[in-house]
């Protein structure tokens, strides 16, 4: 469904992404992992298309059709919703009012919101004064309407307290995986996802099919997620770096051996 | 034998305003004050009443308190239908009410610049309107402005008196006739709101791109009382400059200023607000929020404490939506005390890039995530806009074009 191909980004002048490539299998969940500062949020801004994070090789490539250079609106028109980690505050637009018009009109708005305990914020400013979790709640509100093909999602469980995150969590699993809780459902609807996740936590609500390890900008590694998980929770992510210093051809293997 | 007064007015014909334009009043002819009474607003021509509709005046007067309206200088209706409330045309009321003598010129000076001398010397007329003492006024007053002949300029005097302990809504609306080819406007309008006295005051501009408009605006406030402004100008006009200003003499009022503007190529809007703050306990908020799409607003705001223990605020935000727009905020604090708090904070610049592509995320295009942003924006400045008038205000906002230049 989705292919990044040897990606490079520049934001504000600097180089971020060194040669990024990765791919996300229709009907199948990916997270990816990776030290603060590595560059998972700038990768996901680049497939939303935000201006800012400027292509400067590589192509970006959504069930064969390079959108690379398309606005922000068709790539969603195309399918992909995202879950921001620090969206804009927009004064004087009620929150109903962009789940109104992200929905096109075609689903129950009180009803997903009361889902998402997000009732009495339906009348508020879209973000505005939003704590760490209402943002994130806010976010999947917003999705849900929007219902789209490819989740991209950025550390969706940060800042979210215990009892938020089963409800998030749930409604993520839903937005994947429709009514069923059978993997060959999700995987003929198609639906999936790019899930960021600095502590992995995410994976007990989500059943994730493949992991990354981003580190300074690259992909350090891939593999089973939660094996990907054990270790960096044992070892931490020096250990990624260090192993892929020492094993560069390994991963390279790893990558092209997905297409 | 010429008043003191008179002479002073005498003096002032050739004084420019201290802002805007330097508009030459020989060039406009003097509007009828011969106009032959309407029965009723539903007797005007059906684009004058939309019109109308779109500044929030009922031409059926349903669920208002009183009507009344100036056409060109003739006040061509004027009629009360709720209780606790007076409406006349201000000839009529000084003739009724001895006192009100003490009252007329008193708020506005009028040698303060040419349009308030000529207005005066002019013997303009306008509305009188009165709350009775402690009566709540359930329904709003509606007064509308009328310019009608090809080339007019309309004087106009207002004087309201809010008694103690009343409450009232007032709804202005201030439109043009079609055909009308250069206009004039000379608005003086005295607000008295005596002790714990309550008034909303919505007014909306909808003139044209012939217009000028020059309204003088001054508000005198007792202890306890409460005064909101409400101010909509999202039509073209060719100028408009006003400062309306409280005067907070006793202690404990409330003054909050609302105003949202958007000037369309061609339009000047110099458009200020100004509280002061004379007794203790005094609050004042005012906010405003312009947009231009090619014209040039001037967002002017001051706050002056001269007493310890008030507390106010001054926002002028401003979005630039076309290269050839100008914004320019000029927010002023004056403090004459030291225990005072007053704060202001000014904003002008483009539309956020990350706002419109976190929108366009969502499925909209960029006309359309630009339309939400820049209605959010000005939604701010109205949120303080009576019901009634908001679904009026929402379309005229639908309507308004603010794609990016
Ligand atoms: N707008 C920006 N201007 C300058 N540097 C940025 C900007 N956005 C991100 N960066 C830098 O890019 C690197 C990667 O950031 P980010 O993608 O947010 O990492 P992560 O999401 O993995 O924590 C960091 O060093 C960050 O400081
Ligand atoms: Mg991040």
């Amino acid at each position: 469904m989705l292919e990044i191909e040897n990606l490079t980004v520049e934001v504000a002048g600097k180089e971020i992404l060194h040669n990024v490539s990765l791919s996300v299998k229709s009907g199948y969940t990916t997270v990816l992992f990776g030290p603060n500062g590595s560059g998972k949020s700038t990768l996901l801004m680049t497939i939303m298309g935000f201006s800012g994070y400027k292509v400067r090789s590589g192509r970006i490539l959504l069930n064969g059709e390079d959108i690379t250079h398309l606005p922000v609106n068709e790539r969603a028109k195309r399918g992909i919703g995202m879950m921001m980690q620090r969206p804009p505050n927009i004064t004087g637009v009620r929150l109903k009012d962009l789940v109104r018009v992200a929905s096109k009109g075609k689903v129950d708005i009180a009803k997903i919101a009361e889902e998402l305990d997000m009732t009495n914020f339906l009348e508020r400013d879209v973000n505005v004064g939003f704590s760490g979790g209402e943002i994130k709640r806010s976010e999947i509100l917003q999705l849900t309407a929007q219902n789209p093909c490819l989740l991209l999602l950025d550390e969706p469980e940060s800042g979210v307290d215990m009892v938020s995150i089963e409800k998030l969590g749930a409604k993520v699993r839903e937005l994947l995986q429709g009514p069923s809780h059978c993997a060959g459902w999700r995987e003929r609807s198609g639906k999936a996802a790019l899930i960021i996740t600095h502590t992995g936590q995410i994976l007990d609500y989500v059943e994730a099919d493949r992991g990354y390890v981003m580190c300074n900008g690259t992909v350090a590694c891939s593999g089973n997620p939660r094996e990907l998980l054990a270790e960096i929770r044992k070892m931490g992510y020096q250990e990624c770096i260090r192993c892929k210093l020492n094993q560069p051809n390994l991963v390279v293997e790893n990558v092209a051996s997905e297409g | 034998m010429a008043s003191d007064e008179e002479r002073r007015a005498r003096e002032a014909l050739r004084k420019a305003a201290r802002f805007g334009d330097d508009i030459d009043l020989e060039a406009y002819s003097e509007g009828s004050r011969e106009l032959a009474p309407v029965g009723s607003l539903e007797e005007l021509p059906e684009d004058t009443k939309t019109t109308l509709l779109d500044t929030g005046i009922v031409p059926s007067g349903k669920g208002r308190a009183g009507n009344f309206l100036l056409m060109d200088n003739s006040v061509v209706h004027s009629a009360v239908m709720g209780e606790g409330v007076e409406l006349m045309p201000l000839s009529q009321a000084l003739k009724v009410h001895d006192w009100l003598k003490d009252y007329v010129w008193k708020a506005v000076r009028p040698d303060t610049d040419k349009y308030t001398a000529e207005t005066y010397l002019e013997n303009a007329d306008g509305y009188f309107i009165r709350a009775l003492p402690g009566a709540k006024v359930r329904m709003p007053v509606q007064t509308c402005l009328l310019l009608k002949d090809r080339n007019t300029k309309q004087y106009v005097h207002n004087v309201l008196i809010a008694e103690e302990g009343s409450e009232l809504e007032v709804v202005t609306g201030c439109t043009t006739s079609k055909g009308v080819e250069k206009g004039l406007h000379l608005g003086i309008s005295e607000f008295f709101l005596r002790k714990s006295s309550k008034l909303t005051f919505t007014m909306i501009h909808n003139w044209s791109e012939v217009i000028g408009v020059r309204p003088r605006t001054d508000v005198v406030m007792d202890e306890g009382a409460t005064y909101v402004n409400n101010y909509v100008a999202l039509k073209p006009v060719r100028s408009i400059q006003t400062y309306p200003t409280a005067h907070m003499n006793g202690p404990d009022g409330v003054c909050r200023f609302n105003s949202v503007a958007v000037a369309h190529p061609g339009s000047v809007l110099d458009l200020g607000s100004r509280a002061i703050l004379n007794a203790p306990g005094c609050r004042a908020e005012l906010i405003s929020r312009t947009i231009t799409t090619g014209g040039t607003v001037i967002a002017r705001g001051q706050l002056v404490g001269n007493s310890a223990g008030i507390k106010a605020h001054l926002e002028c935000k401003g979005l630039i939506l076309s290269e050839k727009g100008v914004q320019i905020a000029i927010p002023e604090l004056e403090a004459r005390v030291p225990d005072v708090e007053m704060t202001h904070e000014a904003a002008v610049g483009k539309i956020a890039q990350d706002q419109v592509e976190y929108l366009m995320s969502r499925g909209l295009n960029e006309e359309d995530a630009v339309g939400m942003i820049v209605r959010g924006f000005l939604d701010v400045g109205i949120r303080g806009i009576p019901e009634h008038l908001k679904a009026e205000i929402d379309r005229t906002l639908q309507e308004t074009d603010v794609r990016r230049g």
